[in-house]
């Protein structure tokens, strides 16, 4: 292995065994040891064929879905588990963030977990010594270190968790896995200004992630695993691409699940017959249009207010509008009955990524909510920016 | 002279190497060691009121049941002189016997969460176990010196034969921690067998009763009984520190090497318990 690279994953393969029943009682040996039945099992790929080299001072991503096994990987990097073929090589001190704070007692004070923690993760009492005073203002629990940890806020003690993984492990490969970018928003930006301090101290990072924004913007290469495999490994940003379109492809089969559930409100009108112009937009497509038709009840004589919210796929309101607000001039009256279309224009200013449409409709003489449409809509955005940001509008420059 | 160096700095890297890797693992081991073993000692009287205090008052208490029962009321044992103190030395090894291997059998499955999260060596929750026991047989050697000083037992040389006996009865908890441990995370029916194997051995050992009374019904089941590593070294002990009249298996076989046999139990149970722990070690995060 040269010296330049840190971490060396060899044809990893992993398997693994579930039993049909397992044995963990004596009796099942002993009662019917020639019982071929019970010791029976399945054998369940995790990894299959894994290889790839990260260099000393690299960022490297990996990304795939739930289930696709990087997990596995990331465990048998840090040598929680073993693989059944290959073999990982690593070379230097590798210290694993796959949880905060393992290891924590509730018994003992701030203090002593500091301790306990850092033993646990390989470091010598002086070691923490030199840096204890850099953790405790880090975590900013300069008075509570006395306490014990059962008197912490579950806040205060991510902090410390926080703190003791990663004022320690400056100097070694890093392994984070996504829990760590779980927190409230104060908690998360202490987590990226962080990955941003390590990317500048060219230190080595195995990131694993969902999150796409992040792998671009921090990672330098990554690799895409997908049932198992490596499907592709390369630029951090080709191969978010690649994670987006995988997403693109196969979702289309669980649109129709669940449609009943979606729609609510005071009733009185519906809403149906959503269509869109397209089912992936491109950077060139300028506009995503819809249009769908309100069907009143024979009773209903009302005047409406009809609204959108475009949400991202983990649920988040990316923007929204209604008629009131976007000084729609005409009055939307909807007669007894008789079917109304309506056609919105969204201007294309998403990033990459799937998006749904939440559609309704307001009485205006009531004041109810009649209908509302849950994920109305479903559209996908193919936009070659690259930015990891929530939003890709069309930004001009002009320079004089 | 060019080729020589050159086939030779490889192996010689490859030994620095090997070195430097073995500094690193153990470094991790030994320092990990020491943070369970204070840890495990600062939280085993948290909540208690008087705390530390009660590594002290054990003893103590078990001395005055001890005496109160057997010297008292059933008056066993009236030829051995020093009996109290006798008896506490044996049921103060064996609980360490009980401890040792208790704390063992539990090491890794209660550390599950700790084996699903971290790569640490797997074998120094289990030595921890056994050092933390033996910080509490320390303390309470410590009360047993304080009995025999008011008993008027002398302190000779002799005493330092202890050292090699207790290491033998270390070793011995150890061997059996570490086959305990391994077993638990597969089998979860261990610590109830475990708990009447101990229950049995205790009655098995010369702890509370004389072995002289055995020897009186038939010489071969107390030749036999001799043959448990945690009776020999009890028998020692007695023998060494308190009363020569407590019967050694030199002894009861009439020479110094039979006490090899006792020693070589210790030694293979030590050997298949570390040799099974190390093959199942590497697959504990799965299994748990």
């Amino acid at each position: 292995m040269s010296s330049d690279i840190a971490i060396s994953v060899k044809n990893v393969s992993k398997n693994f065994k579930l039993p049909h029943e397992r044995v963990d009682s004596l009796k099942s040996v002993f009662v019917n040891p020639f019982n071929k039945n019970s010791r029976k099992y399945e054998s369940q790929h995790a990894l299959k064929d894994i290889s790839f080299d990260i260099k000393k001072g690299e960022f490297f991503g990996i990304v795939g879905r739930n289930g696709s096994g990087k997990s596995t990987l990331l465990k048998i990097i840090a040598g929680i588990y073993q693989p059944n073929e290959g073999s990982v090589t690593v070379n230097g001190r590798l210290v694993p963030f796959i949880e905060l704070g393992v290891g924590f007692n509730p018994e003992l004070t701030g203090r002593e977990n500091t301790y306990l923690n850092g033993a646990l993760m390989g470091f010598h009492v002086k070691e923490i010594d030199n840096k204890y005073k850099q953790i405790v203002e880090f975590a900013e629990l300069e008075k509570f270190m006395d306490q014990k940890l059962k008197n912490y806020s579950s806040g205060m003690q991510v902090r410390l968790a926080f703190s003791v993984a990663t004022i320690l492990a400056e100097s070694d490969i890093l392994l984070i896995d996504e829990v760590l970018a779980v927190g409230d928003a104060d908690f998360q930006k202490k987590c990226f200004s962080y990955f941003k301090k390590l990317k500048k101290n060219n230190k080595t990072v195995i990131f694993v992630s969902h999150d796409m924004g992040s792998v671009r913007e921090y990672c330098d290469r990554a690799i895409l695993i997908e049932d198992s495999e490596i499907i592709f490994s390369g630029k951090s940003d080709d191969t978010a691409k690649k994670y987006t379109q995988l997403f693109l492809n196969t979702n289309s089969t669980s649109d129709q699940v669940k449609e009943e559930l979606t729609k609510w409100g005071a009733g009185g009108v519906d809403m149906q017959d959503v269509s869109l112009t397209k089912s992936i937009y491109k950077k060139d497509d300028k506009f995503i249009s819809f249009s769908y038709d309100i069907i009143p009840d024979n009773n209903i004589n009302d005047e409406v207010l009809i609204g959108l919210v475009v949400k991202d796929e983990s649920g988040q309101l990316i923007c929204g509008t209604n008629s009131s607000i976007i000084e729609y001039t005409k009055k939307i009256i909807l007669k007894p009955g008789v079917k109304t279309k309506v056609s919105w224009k969204v201007p294309n200013i998403f990033n990459d990524g799937k998006f749904t449409v939440d559609i309704a409709v307001d009485s205006l003489n009531s004041g109810e909510l009649m209908q509302w449409w849950n994920e109305a809509a479903k559209f996908s955005v193919v936009n070659e920016q690259g930015t990891p940001y929530i939003v890709a509008p069309k930004i001009t420059l002009d320079v004089n | 002279m060019l080729l020589i160096w050159a086939s030779i700095t490889p192996i010689i890297i490859s030994i620095v190497n090997f070195i430097k890797n073995l500094k690193i693992k153990y470094r991790y081991s030994s320092i990990l060691l020491r943070q369970l073993v204070i840890t495990d000692f600062k939280l085993r009287y948290k909540g208690s009121a008087l705390g530390y205090v009660w590594t002290l008052l054990r003893p103590l208490a078990l001395f005055a049941v001890l005496y109160v029962v057997f010297i008292y009321f059933l008056r066993i044992g009236g030829d051995v002189p020093h009996y109290a103190v006798y008896l506490l030395m044996g049921v103060v090894l064996w609980n360490y016997f009980i401890e040792v291997t208790m704390n063992g059998l539990s090491a890794i499955v209660s550390k599950g969460d700790l084996m699903r999260k971290l790569a640490f060596p797997r074998y120094v929750v289990v030595v921890s176990g056994s050092f933390s026991a033996l910080i509490n047989l320390s303390i309470n050697l410590i009360v047993i010196a304080f009995f025999m000083a008011i008993n008027g037992v002398p302190f000779t040389f002799n005493l330092l034969w202890g050292i090699p006996l207790i290491f033998e009865l270390f070793v011995f908890g150890l061997g059996i921690a570490f086959l305990l441990s391994a077993l638990y995370v597969k089998f979860r029916d261990i610590n109830y067998i475990w708990e009447v194997v101990l229950q049995a051995g205790f009655y098995a050992t010369p702890i509370l009763y004389p072995i002289s009374l055995v020897i009186e019904k038939s010489l071969l089941a107390a030749q036999i009984m001799i043959l448990n590593p945690v009776a020999q070294i009890i028998q020692d002990i007695r023998f060494e520190a308190i009363t020569h009249e407590s019967i050694t298996i030199s002894g009861l076989y009439g020479s110094q090497y039979s006490r090899l046999i006792p020693v070589a139990i210790v030694v293979v149970f030590f050997i298949i318990g570390t040799l099974y722990f190390k093959k199942r070690s590497s697959g504990f995060a799965e299994d748990l």
